[in-house]
């Protein structure tokens, strides 16, 4: 890459179940806010400024064809330039990325917004499979990934305990992270007794239904060096779509995230992650994706993913803590989780995570989802040097 | 500025009301087929593909998803990018963002609609505030007629005005083997058709159109290498305004005099109808297509029914503008601002066949409208 992008600083709000007192456009603008301060930047015309801003929403979510005009107050879209990008936050982050290297623009704002609360995720979801033959089953993201959850479970012998550990584990980093929804003391029991959704899913194993927003922001180089003392640095990204039909795809495997992981850390120089990679924010929508994700990522082999967080690998204290914010099952709203995973990467190689900080961060994985069953996948390396 | 990119290939289905044999996925099939045979490549070059049109339309959530079936983007990065009637222009951007920054070669952008298969005047009233603008928005119709009134009243023009150019655009569509309408329009059938809403009558608005649009981008050193004809991307601006830029007493679009302001600065463009050599522009009314051609420059304050009257924007005239019928004759939102810069690029390599214009061509204009008042402008040239 001719030029290194850096982000600069981040924002979220607090993610919570319902948040009736704002509307989207609210919720952008208390984080935009929060970056304006924190950069002394403005949205000047005159190229000293933010220059251009990439949105992330959802029409289906928000209920509004051209869900991006809502949030212009909020985002300098009066008589400026915005794109939205209509899929999980974290190909915002490339867009804008992409904008940065072509010469266009140095410095651009990224923000997301869903409120879930306002709708129901199954009846959404269930829009995304083929109209004909497939919506008519009723199928939606939670009895899809419960197909994908026996294929992985059955041919890599994973254990139900185990993906009731992934939550214990994150809902119990949570407690760290002021930003996160649903902080809680859980054990296994409690997960595998709650009430069952589509076997062998709980629903304390599925991403709870959250409202939020996060907004980021990335520069070039010379931009970055001057509005940060610590940059956390993009050393890689890549995204992959698998096959749409669930039919056609190997479930139990995630080829699309190995391929875009792959990319990434050639981009990167990473070559064996498990080593290098010093903390990951992966978007787990439900328990058994983090285990898999982990696989794809290449933290451990093939179906070895139980075992690594048995053996405390991918704990807050471990040699490579996955989701020490607590993750998707901690609250997080889909669009905003991919670039939240940015953004959580982004505070750990910064140094400044607070309570959830994983001591000597100096490269971190966020990893982004779309689609049932993780049809496309979007990955981020960042890095406090690299480049 | 940017790093140099080309248009190196481009494709678009026959776009018509009615397409039973195929799903929204075949549809973006063909026009991606017909791109990949223009630019003479395979699927397999390419590297990394945008996609994107109105959810709510069609009713299909993630439709990226889908499509990967169709476009060709299995095992491949990309993105679903959406703007409302500019996301078509904002996929095309995207693309050159994507090829100019070195982090691909080959981007495959396409937009596509089936409206048939959803209620456009129900999407896009779903545009508006739930609590405050859903009640009374009356989606485009109020819009042009409002500022047709202001424009008839500020200028002098006529109902005829506006008839001739959509005459014009018929007269073009008829000559374009892709447009969807070719009705054979006299002035008489225009300003004898149903009147919707004073003074917009029911043929000085777009159709309801099916259809998709793919455009193939390259990086410069690659666009040399395999394409015999690349069009270059020479600028290309997008001008957003706030939701409320739609209610009120405001009769211009003023994006697109920001827009088109920083656009010719930058490309030393002073007369623009001496330096553009042909415009596409985005006019969802005939109405739009009359008022905009000041907003653009392309003649003064006042003045453009005066180019309405002399037939300057004809196909064979001194300045044409949509010489494909443009948009009254054919309308597939998600991919009409696309099919804009397609047939600008056409217009570029000499390509456009039936529609291509007498003009020599060397720079070409295209423009896009959409969400609330957003404007998109892209410059292509025939050589840097």
């Amino acid at each position: 890459m001719a030029d290194r992008v850096g982000i600069v600083a981040v924002a979220q709000t607090k993610y919570e179940a319902s948040k009736p007192r704002q509307r989207p456009v609210e919720l952008v603008f208390e984080v935009v806010e929060k970056l304006l301060e924190e950069t002394g930047l403005t949205f000047a015309q005159d190229g000293s400024g933010i220059d251009s801003t990439v949105t992330c929403s959802q029409d289906f979510w928000d209920g509004r064809t051209i869900s991006n005009v809502q949030v212009m107050p909020a985002v300098g879209g009066y008589r400026r330039a915005e794109v939205k990008v209509a899929e999980d936050g974290a190909h915002a982050v490339f867009c804008a990325m992409a904008q940065i290297l072509s010469g266009r623009s140095d410095v651009v704002l990224v923000c997301a917004h869903t409120k879930e609360s306002e709708t129901h995720r199954n009846v959404i979801e269930n829009a995304a499979f083929d109209p004909i033959y497939e919506r008519p089953l009723g199928v939606d993201f939670i009895s899809a990934a419960a197909m994908q959850a026996r294929v992985y479970m059955h041919r890599y012998g994973v254990r139900p305990e185990q993906c009731a550990q992934v939550v214990v584990k994150n809902r119990g980093n949570a407690k760290r992270n002021p930003f996160a929804q649903a902080p809680m003391d859980l054990t296994v029991e409690d997960v595998l007794n709650s009430r069952m959704l589509a076997s062998p899913i709980h629903q304390l194993e599925v991403k709870p239904v959250s409202d939020g927003a996060c907004a980021v922001i990335l520069a070039r180089e010379q931009k970055a060096k001057r509005l940060t003392a610590r940059p956390a640095w993009i050393m890689g990204i890549s995204s992959c779509y698998d096959a749409f039909h669930l039919g056609d795809r190997d479930l139990a495997s995630c080829d699309a995230l190995v391929k875009a992981a792959k990319k990434a850390y050639d981009m990167a120089s990473i070559s064996d992650p498990s080593k290098e990679v010093h903390v990951a924010e992966i978007s787990e929508e439900f328990s058994y994706q983090e285990l898999l994700w982990s696989e794809g990522l290449g933290f451990c082999e093939r179906g070895d993913g139980g075992e690594l967080l048995e053996k405390g690998v991918t704990a807050f204290e471990g040699k490579l803590p996955v989701n020490p914010s607590g993750g998707l099952l901690s609250g997080r709203p889909t669009n905003v989780a991919g670039l939240a995973a940015v953004a959580e990467a982004a505070l750990q190689v910064r140094g400044e995570a607070g309570a959830h900080q994983v001591p000597g961060a100096k490269t971190a994985v966020a990893h982004g989802v779309g689609g049932p069953c993780g049809q496309l996948h979007c990955v981020v390396i960042l890095g406090s040097q690299g480049g | 500025m940017a790093n140099r990119v080309a248009i190196v290939g481009v494709g678009q289905t026959h776009h018509t009301a009615h397409r039973p044999d195929v799903n929204q996925v075949e549809l973006m099939n063909e026009a991606v087929r017909a791109a990949l045979r223009d630019a003479d490549l395979s699927i397999k070059d390419v590297d990394a593909f945008l996609m994107g049109n109105m959810e709510l339309f069609e009713g299909s959530y993630l439709v990226d998803m889908w499509a990967v079936d169709g476009i060709g983007s299995y095992m491949k990065p990309g993105a679903k990018i959406t703007s409302g009637g500019t996301t078509g222009a904002s996929l095309a951007i995207a693309a050159f963002e994507y090829a100019a920054s070195g982090l691909f070669d080959i981007v495959l952008a396409v937009g596509f609609e089936k409206q048939e298969e959803g209620n456009t005047q129900a999407g896009i009233v779903a545009g508006s505030d739930p609590l405050w603008g859903r009640w009374i928005f009356t989606s485009s119709l109020g819009i042009f007629a409002r500022t047709a009134l202001e424009y008839m009243r500020r200028t002098g023009a006529r109902e005829e005005h506006a008839a001739m150019l959509r005459v014009k655009a018929d007269r073009c569509a008829c000559r374009n083997p892709y447009a969807h309408l070719k009705l054979n329009l006299t002035m008489e059938d225009v300003l004898n058709s149903r009147m919707l809403v004073y003074p917009l009558r029911f043929l000085d608005m777009c159709p309801v159109s099916n259809g998709a649009c793919a455009l193939i981008v390259a990086s410069e050193a690659v666009a040399r290498r395999i394409s015999d004809k690349p069009v270059w991307v020479a600028d290309w601006v997008t001008v957003h305004d706030l939701e409320g830029s739609l209610m009120g007493a405001m009769p211009d679009v003023r994006t697109h005099e920001i827009a088109a302001a920083e656009l010719y600065k930058r490309n030393q463009i002073t007369d623009v109808r001496r330096d553009i050599d042909v415009a596409e522009i985005y006019e969802p009314s005939s109405w739009g297509e009359l008022e905009w051609y000041e907003l653009y420059h392309f003649c003064e304050r006042g003045e453009a029914w005066k180019l309405a009257e002399k037939g300057t924007t004809d196909m064979e005239g001194e300045f044409p503008v949509n010489p494909s019928g443009g948009v009254v004759s054919t309308n597939p939102i998600g991919a009409t601002a696309m099919i804009r810069i397609a047939e600008a690029a056409l217009q570029v390599r000499g390509d456009a066949g039936t529609h291509q214009v007498t003009r020599e061509v060397r720079t070409a204009l295209a423009t896009g409208w959409g969400g609330s008042d957003w404007t998109t402008m892209v410059l292509l040239k025939k050589s840097l």
